[in-house]
């Protein structure tokens, strides 16, 4: 009986050290980076007053999009040079990572290739974030290099991707079948190919193929007879064939003054107003330091450089 | 046509397909190590990896790599060795271990990426430990134990019985009979079936995309206090793991020496397998001899 | 060592329990429980994992309201217009593991009695290790490969672009041939050697002895082996993802784009934001995922049972 009872006060201390354990764990991953909003708010609410303006202090973190991660990791890290008591934590897991976490309250900043509105069903959950716009990224349609062609219309464009044109003679082209490779449905990239470039939405053609990578993309289009795909500015090189669209020049001068329309922002996120480190760094992202050094330097267009805005409907106007 | 003109081309056919198979891993290695084994170096190995600019190197990604193995392991090894063991020897064949079996058997076999959304949700997101070393070896965990528990209940199961007779004649306790009797006796076959279970978990990458992350935050190898963000043992800061870095380079990389750096690591990668495999059968071999001639 | 305990009633009446024996007694509980704890924790692991993905996989039926047959039958994949046919996906995911162990199982086999029947010694000593590596490397390697040798070669051979259906499954059957090969050898190795002699011993040939006697009886293991063996096919993600086009469509020929249900879900899952429809049908497929490895191994523990009989 005695036995019977040690072994009952054995097995709860068992499982009370293990219930402790995790409990532990949880405090330290509260404690030391992830969602930080309590104590990351907490320290800067605290500092902010006793310290002035001086010192900011918090953590960070960002998650989201695979695109403009290498951007802000490498603005975090001068970030950090100048704030030592700012601790950012950058990940990627795409868009929709991104936009999950922050709209959890997960992370601080949800890094986004798309506007809230188009991935977030919930229209009031969509409403409870804030858009940063941070940099801008263009696209441009690419062929593999023997097709022959410079230059394709927009029409030209739809009749490829609604598989109208089958063979790049009918658009000035060799005798040479065209092969799409396309990007998946859920993919930011093709949301904005589809909605400024093709100006609608295509079906999915029977044997396109589809990679969500734009490394892939080239690699393929490199290596493909006939292959058309698209990619970001930043991943173009002599490896492809660039297109011009309806004659304009897929380059960063045409984009700013607006005449060559494939083109997004790439927006971080945050849940209602940032806290002030968060602020802070998001300020940063769009100084001049950060928009004309590692913006040009890491391919994409400065926001602050654009002449025109547009909104999540698509409409453009003059800034 | 003869049974004997039958049997050599079965014969034939046979050793054909054999030297094909050993042709196929020749080739797949001599590819892998051709292409990347010239980029290896001591730089490669240590860097830092590069965005844009080439010349990156591994050096974290290895660190990752080696660092959520060893976590993974000290989780796995007592749970594992301790499941196995009550599978070998508590369990009483009943409907509870036929389904406890069935149990092993499904959770070994389910697919990574199924695991890794289970991470997704459940660790990253509803229990918030976000894109983590310790995201990351709890899912691995979840692959390993069924293997851990597997081979240390075969591993049990194959110490001569007389061995047990002996302790239970002793009077000792069962528990002390299995620490300190059929454990060591267990131990090399479990120590390689742990060897070549980590080769397996060095290379795993669906599962870990979605909870160890894509990145690594910068790390500061002089900071070893585990709350700080830069340190390399912190348990909840992002790690790429080596394998997650070849899919990143293969399909985003915007160095312009991604191609070398993607061959590179897949050598790198191999080359670590294979020394998993030599490990596993040297240490075999050596602890068995060492045990036996004990015995 | 002196204490007494072959006999445990008469000392649990005695009060004065000795010291050792007490010991060994906590001793006996901590292991217990501790062992039990483990087991307890892999009961866990595995109940929570079917809930998660099944909460996750229903609701796309029961909150979303997407039909379950439309899910299961319908073609057409196009989220953005609210059409969730995932039947191309379950086809191709069926299709390249079907293939995958039609050209592993052959050559699995030849290697097994490679190892076995033809030259035991020099098999052990080359052909095993060589299965057992091809096992160890890792899938985003085999990915690698494939997409900078395989895929140019079969563009160059065969019409299409390479990718496609052919060039997931060749990849898948490289990737599951240690599994159908290392089953099949245990089986082999423990057949009885009086059924092979007394074979022999009739004047049959090593063919006809292992065509008609050593292949019939370990025919339900072989088979546990490809089971086995698509299983793996049929949840390995990225290695096939990177090869086979994922085309949401139904592919007419072997040189055509398709999807899985694991290339799918690996290239729209980050994209898509947890609890919207596009999201859900993806956790559907991986409870499809989940089902079928039930499955699977339900189809192993019948085999199992007819090798038993």
């Amino acid at each position: 009986m005695k036995f019977g009872k040690s072994a009952v006060l054995a097995l709860t201390l068992a499982f009370s050290v293990s219930l402790a354990a995790c409990g532990n764990n949880n405090n330290s991953s509260s404690g030391s980076s992830s969602s930080n909003n309590a104590s990351g708010s907490a320290n800067t609410a605290s500092s902010a007053p006793a310290s002035a303006e001086s010192t900011l202090s918090g953590s960070i973190i960002a998650s989201g999009s695979t695109a403009l991660q290498p951007l802000v990791d490498q603005a975090a890290k001068k970030f950090s040079e100048t704030n030592s008591d700012v601790s950012i934590q950058v990940q990627g897991g795409g868009s929709g990572t991104g936009l999950t976490q922050v709209s959890e309250g997960q992370v601080q900043i949800g890094n986004s290739d798309v506007f809230a509105e188009e991935k977030i069903d919930d229209a009031a959950k969509a409403a409870e974030l804030k858009d940063h716009q941070v940099a801008v990224v263009a696209m441009a349609a690419v062929v593999n290099k023997e097709v022959g062609v410079t230059n394709l219309t927009k029409q030209q464009l739809v009749d490829i991707f609604t598989g109208k044109v089958t063979n790049w003679k009918d658009v000035g082209g060799k005798d040479q079948g065209i092969v799409i490779i396309n990007r998946p449905s859920s993919s930011g990239t093709r949301a904005t190919f589809e909605k400024y470039a093709l100006g609608q939405k295509t079906e999915d053609l029977k044997g396109s193929i589809q990679e969500d990578s734009s490394g892939t993309v080239k690699k393929l289009v490199n290596e493909t007879p006939g292959a058309i795909g698209y990619l970001a500015f930043s991943y173009i090189d002599d490896t492809v064939q660039s297109v011009q669209y309806d004659g304009v020049d897929p380059t960063a001068d045409n984009v700013t003054s607006g005449k060559y329309p494939v083109w997004a922002y790439e927006h971080m996120y945050t849940k209602g107003d940032p806290d002030a480190a968060t602020q802070a760094f998001l300020d940063y992202m769009v100084s001049d330091e950060v928009q004309n050094g590692d913006v040009v330097e890491l391919g994409y267009i400065p926001v602050s450089k654009m002449t025109v805005t547009r909104d999540k409907d698509g409409n453009v106007t003059n800034k | 046509m003869s049974a004997k003109l039958k049997d050599r081309i079965a014969t034939f056919v046979i050793i054909a397909f054999s030297a094909l198979i050993i042709a196929l891993l020749v080739g797949m290695l001599g590819y892998i190590l051709v292409k990347g084994i010239s980029h290896i170096d001591w730089h490669f190995l240590t860097a830092e990896p590069e965005t844009i600019k080439a010349g990156g190197g591994i050096g974290p990604e290895l660190f990752n790599s080696v660092y959520l193995l060893i976590l993974t392991l000290i989780i796995t090894i007592p749970l594992g060795i301790g499941a196995g063991i009550y599978m070998a020897e508590y369990a009483k064949e009943g409907r509870i271990t036929v389904s406890i079996r069935l149990v092993v058997e499904v959770l070994s076999s389910f697919p990574s990426i199924v695991v890794g959304l289970f991470g997704l949700l459940v660790l990253v997101n509803t229990f918030n430990f976000g894109f983590s070393v310790l995201s990351g070896a709890l899912v691995l965990t979840i692959f390993n134990m069924p293997l851990m528990v597997r081979v240390t209940e075969q591993a049990f199961r194959n110490v001569p019985r007389e061995q047990k007779e002996a302790g239970l004649a002793m009077g000792l306790s069962r528990w002390k009979i299995i620490t300190s009797i059929l454990l060591p006796v267990a131990l090399p076959a479990i120590i390689t079936g742990t060897i070549l279970a980590a080769g397996r978990i060095f290379g795993e990458a669906a599962a870990l995309l979605f909870t160890a992350g894509l990145t690594t935050p910068k790390l500061d190898f002089t900071d070893w206090n585990p709350t700080s963000l830069h340190s390399p043992i912190n348990p909840l800061r992002p790690a790429e793991t080596l394998s997650v870095h070849i899919w990143k380079v293969n399909s985003e990389g915007l160095s312009p020496d991604a191609a070398e750096i993607a061959a590179g690591s897949s050598a790198v990668l191999v080359l670590m397998v294979l020394i998993f495999n030599l490990l596993a059968r040297w240490a075999g071999r050596l602890l068995y001899r060492k045990f036996t001639s004990i015995k | 060592m002196k204490a007494n305990h072959e006999t445990p009633p008469f000392m649990k009446a005695n009060q004065e329990t000795p010291l050792l024996f007490r010991k060994h007694r906590a001793e006996e509980w901590i292991g217990r429980i501790y062992t039990t704890f483990c087991v307890a924790l892999l009961i866990v692991i595995i109940v929570s994992i079917v809930y998660f993905v099944a909460s996750k996989g229903v609701s796309t039926f029961a909150v979303n309201g997407v039909s379950l047959s439309g899910f299961l039958f319908g073609q057409n994949w196009q989220p953005d217009s609210d059409k969730f046919g995932a039947l191309p996906f379950i086809f191709g995911s069926f299709v390249t593991s079907l293939l995958a162990a039609v050209i592993a199982s052959p050559l699995s086999v030849c290697a097994a009695l490679f190892m076995t029947e033809i030259t035991p010694n020099w098999g052990k000593k080359v052909l095993q290790p060589v299965v057992e590596l091809l096992a160890g490397i890792p899938s985003v390697v085999y990915g690698f490969i494939g997409l900078s040798v395989l895929v140019p070669f079969l563009r160059s051979v065969f019409p299409g672009q390479g990718i496609g259906v052919a060039a997931g499954s060749i990849v898948l059957s490289i990737m599951i041939l240690p599994t159908i090969t290392s089953i099949a050898t245990d089986a082999l190795a423990s057949l009885p050697r009086n059924l092979k002699e007394a074979s022999y011993g009739l004047g049959a040939t090593r063919w006809q002895t292992i065509s008609g006697v050593v292949i019939p009886t370990v025919l339900p293991s072989i088979l546990t082996g490809v089971v086995l063996g698509m299983a793996r096919a049929f949840g390995e993600a990225l290695a096939v993802q990177m090869v086979i086009g994922n085309a949401p469509h139904i592919p007419s020929s072997l040189f055509e784009s398709a999807s899985t249900l694991t290339s799918v879900i690996t290239l729209n899952m980050s994209n898509t934001v947890m609890g919207s429809v596009q999201n859900n049908a993806l956790w559907s497929m991986a409870l499809i995922l989940l089902l079928m490895t039930f499955v699977f191994v339900l189809v192993v523990r019948l085999l199992e049972r007819r090798t038993k009989i």
